[in-house]
């Protein structure tokens, strides 16, 4: 689905990842971890085509990302959901315009999509702020906001990018089910935090590969977390 | 640029991707004024180019079909030669009409320059003999040459030295217009390539988000030209439909118009105007997409 192959990647002259491989197999869920400015954001933006390998291959469904048009990408960010941390929204638009961009963006009119909408604002419990703008939501209601953008086009994966950098201990569980109950649904997730509890937390609700960056490698995280 | 979907999407809209663009209040402003202003110019500079064009051929087909004979000969001699010349007239092809000026004629043609009471029959005046051509007009070499053998007094002018200039300055005055309006529809094409940078340089995050949620580049860039291509559309209607009352209220000349009281549409003329709003519309769609291209390809 999602593949990095002995994938390197510099910025400013210096190497930021070097001799990475993963694979994100369907239906997984991984875990991203790591110290703050260790590589992980550049791993996640990689994984969606938004930057390209200094070095290695990048294969997005099978396809390797330097052979994709810029149109190709836009098709395979509709495959693939993703929260950032610093999540941006359209602000002159509603709660729910948001959530429903990328069924806009693709032709599908949100209108003929609103039972689905509808039902996703209830499952990320944003129905009695649908109406509201961006700016007037919580970081906790920005998350989820976000997150419900990110699944409305029924991604193949999500990628989540420190998605509870900015809220609560109650907010990150809550967020953390979601994307678990994504995953269960058969979504592959992939979850960059450098918070070790979230990760410790999630043990008890899903099978989940924990990776973690150091030294500009990824290695498999062991038993010590 | 376009292949013939995009354009059919343009064409249909898109209430939905028409929103995902936020309105900016300042380019909208901007570019709605300065295509209605541009507009309003073009109408003028199309009327002066087509007034110009109607001049020019008015000029030169109405003096090319006249022309003057002048006798100058001895006072005894006159009658005789106007006689001749007006001989040798009735029997060259070509010739309509031509008959001498009477006295009174004469005399109210040099009225403006010597007075009411100017004695005719004291001084050296020639007799002049008006020449009107057929369509096909005559030989005027032709009838130099005949007019030399057979009325030596006789001297044809046929107006082309003084024709000649204002034909060619009023076809300068139309080129000069077209001129104008070419221009003018150059300047509305800069000015929305720069308000449309201005607004894709603005909008770089909606841009980033769009992009995040899987918008292609020919979507985005048609929500911006939709968004420009409409209002230089609705700018120069507007814009148009002003000049045109302008140019309508002028005064006119009547039967003689001159430059100024010429100045206007006729007939079928008064539709070419209505091209403008389409013709801005469409160099705007050019330079928004343009412009849209250029960003899309920077921005990241």
């Amino acid at each position: 689905m999602i593949e990095l192959e002995n994938v390197a990647y510099s910025y400013g002259g210096g190497e930021l990842l070097s001799d990475i491989s993963v694979k994100l197999a369907p239906g997984s869920f991984h875990f991203l971890t790591g110290p703050s400015g260790a590589g992980k954001t550049t791993l996640l933006k990689l994984c969606y085509g938004a930057l390209l390998p200094t070095a290695g291959h990048v294969r997005l469904f099978e396809r390797d990302v330097r052979s994709l048009e810029r149109d190709d990408v836009a098709m395979i960010r509709r495959r693939v959901g993703v929260v950032h941390q610093d999540v941006q929204f359209l602000d002159h638009l509603s709660v729910s315009d948001n959530a429903a961009l990328p069924l806009t963006v693709s032709g599908r009119q949100a209108d003929t999509a609103n039972g689905d909408l509808t039902e996703l604002m209830a499952w990320v419990g944003l129905t009695h702020r649908a109406d509201a703008m961006p700016p007037e939501l919580s970081g906790g209601e920005r998350q989820r906001a976000a997150l419900a953008r990110a699944v409305i086009m029924s991604p193949d994966v999500v990628l989540a990018d420190e998605p509870t950098g900015n809220v609560d201990w109650d907010m990150s569980q809550r967020l953390l089910t979601l994307l678990v109950e994504l995953n269960k649904m058969g979504k592959t997730v992939l979850l960059a935090t450098h918070d070790l509890s979230l990760i410790r937390a999630a043990k008890a609700q899903v099978q989940a590969r924990v990776l973690r960056i150091s030294n500009r490698r990824v290695q498999l995280a062991g038993a010590d977390l | 640029m376009f292949d013939r979907n995009t354009l059919r999407a343009l064409a249909a809209g898109d209430r939905h991707a028409d929103r995902v663009v936020p309105p900016t209040g300042f380019t909208a402003q901007l570019t709605l004024f300065v295509s209605g202003a541009m507009a309003f110019l073009a109408v003028f500079a199309l009327a002066l180019s087509l007034a110009s064009g109607r001049l020019a051929d008015r000029w030169g087909d109405e003096l090319a079909r006249t022309a003057t004979i002048r006798i100058v000969a001895p006072e005894d001699q006159r009658a005789i030669q106007t006689t001749a010349a007006l001989q040798v007239l009735s029997t060259t092809p070509g010739i309509a009409n031509a008959r001498a000026l009477t006295d009174e004629e004469q005399q109210a043609l040099l009225a403006p320059w010597f007075g009411q009471d100017l004695p005719l029959d004291t001084l050296p005046i020639p007799r002049l003999i008006e020449i009107e051509a057929t369509d096909q007009g005559f030989d005027a070499t032709g009838l130099r040459l005949r007019l030399a053998a057979e009325v030596p007094g006789a001297v044809l002018d046929d107006h082309g030295r003084w024709r000649e200039p204002l034909v060619s300055a009023a076809q300068r005055m139309r080129l000069l217009g077209w001129t104008v309006a070419l221009l003018i529809i150059g300047a509305v094409a800069a000015m929305v390539t720069l308000a449309a940078n201005a607004a894709l340089a603005a909008n770089a995050q909606v841009i980033a988000v769009l992009r995040l949620v899987g918008a292609t580049d020919s979507y985005i860039a048609n929500a911006f030209v939709r968004r420009f291509t409409l209002r230089a559309l609705v700018g120069s209607a507007v814009g148009t439909f002003i000049g045109l009352i302008a140019v309508w209220i002028m005064p006119s000349g009547g039967e003689t118009p001159g430059f100024l009281t010429g100045l206007g549409f006729s007939g079928l003329g008064w539709l070419v105007p209505i091209v403008l709003p389409v013709v801005c519309a469409a160099v705007a769609l050019l330079a928004t997409a343009y412009a849209a291209s250029r960003a899309l390809r920077t921005l990241t």
